[in-house]
C-alpha cells in the first residue's frame, strides 16, 4: 500500500511538475490537433500544487476512502486533469495518444463513467460546486477527515446554480470544502469580465460565507501557501481560491494569441510549443 | 382559447362551484379508508434498519411527509433551503459517497427546474438517489406553477432512471422499501397527507417493474397507474352494474415498462384498451403503452384518459378533475361513449 501523499517527499520541484503537466498536456492536444490546450497550460501550475502538495491520494488505488476528492466541474479541462493525473502515477503515459478518441478512457469531456481518478461527471457548468456541497456533507457525516476540492472556472459563476451552492455551503458551515477557480478570463465569446463580470470577487465571496484568498495562479508559491491556509484555516467556513492565470503559460507564442478558448494550432506548431516548453524548463 | 384577463371567467355549465383547496391538501379520497403520511413513516422504519438512508428537501418537508424522518433522524436530515439545483447535485454529492438518499420536493420543481442536475449529476452515473416528488400531475388547483402535468414525459427520456407512480399509501409503503432497495436513480410520485388505503383489500404486493391485474373483464381492459387506478377501479364497479365487464392492469413502474404484462392483457380480443393515467396524454403512460403494442403488432381499440395538452385551470379539484376527464364519473361517461 502506498502512502496517502506520495510525492510530498519527492525531489521534483512543483515547477518541474508544472513543466511535465503542460508537455503532457501538448501532446494530447497535438492528437486532436486543437482544443483546450490554453486552459491546460494556464491551470498546470494550481494542478502541480494541487497533486503534488496539497491532496492526499493513492496512485494506486483512486477511490482509496482516505483520500481527498478533487472535483472537476470544468469538463473540458479534462486534459489538463489528465496530464497531472499521468504525472501522478494515476493514468499511465501511454493512454495519453488516445485523449479524444473513439472507445478511449480519456474523452475530451470528463466522465466519471471513463477515467479513473476523475470523481465526477462534469460539462454541465455549474453543477461541481452542489455535488462539491453535498460530498462535503456526506464526509462529515461519516467523520471522514478528507476534504473536497472542487475546481471551477470564472465563466462558471455566471450559472445561478454556482450562488446556490456558495450559500449552501457557508449556511451548512463546511469547512472540510475548499473551491478553486482558475480565472483566466477566457470564455467561448470572448473575456469572461465582458461576458458577465462576477467583479468584486473576494468580497461577493465573503459576503457569500467564504474564506477567501485572491492569488496570481501562475506563482506556485503562492498558490502553495493559499491551498496551505485553505486547508489550515480553523474557521467553521467553506474555503476559496481564486487564482487568476494566464492562458497558454509558458508557450509565449500561444499566450500572444486573442481568442484561446478552444485555440487552433498549426500542425507544424506543436513540436515549437514543446520547445518553448523545454526552453522555459525549470533548472 | 386563452380569455382576455379583464373579461370575467363565466361558471362553465353543470359546475360544482366548489373552492380551490389548500395546495398541501390531501388528494381527495370520497369515503375511502385512508392513512396518514406513509412515505415518511415508511422512510422511519427503513432508516431504523439502515443507517445509509438520509433525507433532504428544498424546504417542503412538510407537504412531501417527509417531516417524520426530519424528526426521528435530525443528523441524517439535511434542509437544503428552496434551492432545488443544490438540493439535487447535493444529493448526488452523498450518494457518491455511499448514501442511500431520498430528496423530495414538488414535481414541477423536480422535473423542470432541476432536470439538468439529474440527468447530469444523478441519472448520467446512475446514483442511489430516490426523488420523491409530491403534486404529480393533477393533484393542486393552483394551476401550471404547481401542476405537473409533463413529469412522466420529462423524465421518461432519461436513461438509467426508474419511475414510479403509486396509487395508494399501500403501495406508497411498499414502493417506498422497494425502490430503497434498487440500486440505482429513481423519480417516485407521490400522494401525500391523508392517502387513500384501498390495495390492501386486493391483497397487492408492489414489485418494482411489474403491473397487476387487479380484476378482470371482457369488455374493457384500463391500463392504468398512479392515483386513476383507484379511479378506474370504482369506475368499473360502476360500469359492471350496466354490464360493461371491466378488467384492471395497474401499472405503478412507469419505467422500465412491464411490456410483456401489458401486451397479454391488451392482446386479449374483443376488448377496448383505455389507458388512465394523471399525467397529459403527451408522453406518459399511454404513449409507452401505444409503442408497445404497436411494436408488437397488438393493435385493439385504444383510447386514452388523461389531461390535455394544454396549461390547465386554477381552481378546485373534484372540478377540474371533472373538467378533464379524471373523475369516475367522467371516466365512466368516457367508457359509455367509446362503447357506443
Amino acid at each position: 500500500m502506498s502512502s496517502a501523499s506520495p510525492h510530498r517527499q519527492s525531489n521534483v520541484s512543483l515547477e518541474e511538475r508544472a513543466y511535465r503537466i503542460r508537455r503532457y498536456a501538448v501532446r494530447m492536444g497535438e492528437v486532436q490537433g486543437q482544443g483546450y490546450v490554453g486552459q491546460a497550460l494556464g491551470v498546470a501550475d494550481v494542478l502541480a500544487v494541487a497533486y503534488f502538495h496539497a491532496l492526499r491520494y493513492r496512485p494506486d488505488e483512486p477511490e482509496w476512502d482516505g483520500r481527498d476528492r478533487f472535483y472537476l466541474s470544468i469538463g473540458h479541462y479534462a486534459i489538463a486533469l489528465y496530464a497531472a493525473m499521468i504525472e501522478a502515477g494515476i493514468l499511465p503515459e501511454n493512454e495519453l495518444e488516445s485523449y479524444g478518441g473513439d472507445d478511449s478512457r480519456l474523452p475530451m469531456s470528463g466522465m466519471a463513467a471513463y477515467t479513473p481518478g476523475m470523481e465526477i461527471t462534469g460539462g454541465s457548468l455549474g453543477q461541481g460546486l452542489g455535488i462539491a456541497v453535498g460530498g462535503a456533507l456526506a464526509l462529515r457525516l461519516k467523520g471522514s477527515q478528507s476534504f473536497i476540492y472542487n475546481m471551477l472556472s470564472d465563466g462558471e459563476l455566471g450559472e445561478g446554480s454556482t450562488w446556490e451552492a456558495a450559500q449552501s455551503a457557508a449556511h451548512h458551515g463546511l469547512d472540510n470544502l475548499i473551491a478553486i477557480v482558475d480565472f483566466n478570463n477566457q470564455q467561448a465569446d470572448g473575456p469572461s469580465t465582458q461576458m458577465l463580470s462576477a467583479e468584486p470577487l473576494e468580497a461577493k465571496w465573503a459576503a457569500f460565507g467564504w474564506h477567501c484568498q485572491r492569488v496570481d495562479g501562475n506563482d506556485i508559491e503562492a498558490v502553495r501557501a493559499a491551498f496551505d491556509a485553505a486547508r489550515a484555516c480553523r474557521e467553521k467556513k467553506p474555503r476559496i481560491v481564486i487564482c487568476d492565470t494566464r492562458m497558454c503559460k509558458g508557450v509565449p507564442f500561444l499566450e500572444a494569441r486573442d481568442k484561446t478558448h478552444f485555440i487552433r494550432v498549426e500542425p507544424d506548431e506543436w513540436a515549437l510549443a514543446l520547445q518553448a516548453l523545454d526552453e522555459g524548463k525549470p533548472r | 382559447m386563452r380569455r382576455s384577463k379583464y373579461e370575467a371567467r363565466p361558471p362553465q355549465a353543470g359546475g360544482p362551484g366548489l373552492k380551490t383547496s389548500a395546495m398541501i391538501a390531501s388528494l381527495g379520497t370520497e369515503g375511502l379508508p385512508t392513512k396518514p403520511a406513509p412515505f415518511g413513516h415508511t422512510l422511519c422504519e427503513l432508516a431504523r434498519q439502515r443507517d445509509d438512508i438520509v433525507g433532504m428537501t428544498a424546504d417542503l418537508s412538510k407537504y412531501t411527509d417527509l417531516y417524520p424522518f426530519a424528526e426521528a433522524f435530525p443528523d441524517r436530515f439535511f434542509q437544503m433551503g428552496m434551492a432545488e439545483q443544490v438540493l439535487f447535485s447535493a444529493a448526488a454529492g452523498m450518494a457518491r459517497e455511499g448514501f442511500t438518499v431520498f430528496a423530495t420536493t414538488y414535481a414541477v420543481f423536480a422535473s423542470r427546474r432541476a432536470y439538468d442536475f439529474i440527468c447530469m449529476a444523478i441519472a448520467e452515473e446512475s446514483l442511489n438517489v430516490k426523488i420523491v416528488a409530491a403534486l404529480p400531475g393533477l393533484t393542486t388547483g393552483y394551476g401550471p406553477s404547481h401542476q405537473a402535468t409533463e413529469d412522466l414525459a420529462i423524465f421518461r427520456g432519461l436513461p438509467n432512471l426508474t419511475i414510479v407512480d403509486p396509487c395508494d399509501a399501500t403501495e406508497i409503503e411498499q414502493a417506498t422499501a422497494a425502490i430503497a432497495d434498487h440500486q440505482g436513480p429513481v423519480y417516485m410520485r407521490l400522494l401525500r397527507g391523508n392517502v387513500a388505503n384501498v390495495l390492501a383489500d386486493y391483497g397487492y404486493r408492489f414489485e418494482l417493474g411489474k403491473a397487476k391485474l387487479l380484476r378482470d373483464g371482457g369488455d374493457v381492459l384500463f391500463v392504468s397507474t398512479g392515483f386513476m387506478t383507484l379511479r378506474v377501479l370504482e369506475a368499473a364497479k360502476r360500469l359492471a352494474k350496466d354490464s360493461v365487464d371491466c378488467a384492471v392492469l395497474h401499472v405503478p413502474t412507469i419505467k422500465p415498462l412491464d411490456t410483456a404484462a401489458i401486451v397479454e392483457a391488451a392482446g386479449r380480443p374483443g376488448r377496448l384498451v383505455v389507458v388512465a393515467e394523471n399525467h397529459t396524454v403527451v408522453g406518459g403512460l399511454g404513449e409507452g403503452v401505444a409503442r408497445t403494442l404497436l411494436t408488437e403488432g397488438v393493435t385493439p381499440r385504444f383510447r386514452q384518459i388523461g389531461l390535455p395538452d394544454a396549461f390547465l385551470d386554477a381552481g378546485a379539484l373534484p372540478t377540474l378533475h371533472d373538467r378533464y376527464g379524471l373523475s369516475v364519473d367522467a371516466v365512466c361517461a368516457s367508457v359509455r361513449a367509446w362503447l357506443d
